[in-house]
């Protein structure tokens, strides 16, 4: 079998694999039950299914160019995926669709307590 | 005015030294190069051309753009730094493999925790890092950091007691502990050893369960 060959079906199991972790994602954005549950799916497998694409690209594509641009997209996706979670995450936070029930403990409500009572002070002063 | 809720907490800058002028040159030379190398790689070739071009528009883009002071006060120690991108690699393949379970396994709803992290040494770019590097391990997410403190405060998923949470806790801060070998100075080493376990934030004594 050629090297061709060979990085070919290496490149099309990169590609199936990362479209299941991608399909899995979706699923779990529709069945997770709130929103912070939800972001976790959209942080982990989303990245890891796109890499495992770019890498299966990278493979296909083998030209120098290309891979540049597979590794810039990477790069990227890794540092911001992370911080829009993270937006996404801290907008939605004391809100109505965040399931307090399913959580097992909160320890950011007591921090924003603590500070919404020292601004209290601060007006009273 | 009545404190708001939805509003996140104010960055409170912690007091910090002003950066001598060699940092502030070694901080530019550090984002030059990073933007030199991202223009070469969108051209894909390297030519002195690209070179010059990237630096033209690095230059071009501190001045028009300057980057927040970064204290980068450690150096890259290349054998734990391959150490930590080993363990990150493998703790992304097991978050993704994790949750893509989850979400396929029938008649299960994921129970999880807020929890608050105080991370040992409270600076911007270990904060940044541990933050950046925990939204893609298993099972965390992030979603307040307080600057003033050094706190993080982390969303977890699949967790069902407080033992699991306290697991977790120290389990963000191996991670803390793994940055630190790889880039921090030896001071920053130094206090990772000597705390152990970090005393949590006053305010999280004795919350109910």
């Amino acid at each position: 079998m050629s090297l061709d060959a060979v990085l070919d079906i290496a490149a099309a199991v990169f590609l199936v694999a990362g479209a299941l972790l991608s399909l899995a994602a979706g699923v779990a954005l529709l069945r997770f039950p709130d929103l912070l549950t939800r972001m976790h799916a959209a942080a982990k497998p989303q990245v890891l299914g796109l890499l495992l694409v770019l890498i299966g690209c990278a493979l296909r594509l083998r030209t120098g160019v290309d891979i540049t641009t597979l590794v810039l997209v990477g790069i990227f996706q890794l540092a911001t995926a992370p911080v829009a979670a993270h937006m996404v995450g801290r907008a939605a936070y004391p809100h109505d669709d965040i399931r307090t029930d399913l959580l097992v403990t909160d320890e950011l409500a007591a921090h924003l307590d603590r500070i919404a009572g020292a601004r209290d002070d601060e007006v009273r002063a | 005015m009545k404190p708001d809720q939805m509003t996140p907490a104010e960055p409170t800058d912690p007091p910090r030294r002003p950066l001598s002028r060699a940092a502030l040159r070694r901080n530019r030379i550090i984002a030059v190069t990073g933007l030199v190398a991202v223009w070469i790689l969108l051209w894909g070739t390297f030519t002195w051309a690209n070179v010059i071009g990237g630096l033209v528009v690095a230059t071009v883009l501190l001045a028009v753009f300057p980057l927040p002071p970064v204290t980068f006060a450690g150096r890259i120690h290349p054998l734990p730094m391959l150490r930590f991108w080993l363990r990150f690699l493998r703790d992304l393949v097991v978050a993704s493999v994790q949750i893509a379970w989850m979400a396929l396994r029938p008649g299960h709803t994921p129970r999880s925790a807020i929890i608050a992290v105080r991370l040992r040494v409270n600076t911007d770019l270990n904060l940044t890092l541990t933050a950046e590097a925990l939204s893609l391990v298993p099972g965390s997410l992030i979603l307040e950091a307080d600057r003033s403190t050094g706190t993080l405060f982390v969303h977890v998923i699949g967790v069902n007691s407080r033992d699991e949470v306290e697991r977790f806790r120290r389990g963000v801060l191996e991670l803390e502990a793994r940055i630190i070998a790889a880039i921090g100075s030896s001071d920053e080493q130094r206090r990772v050893r000597e705390v152990a376990h970090p005393p949590p934030p006053a305010d999280l004594e004795g919350v109910p369960t």
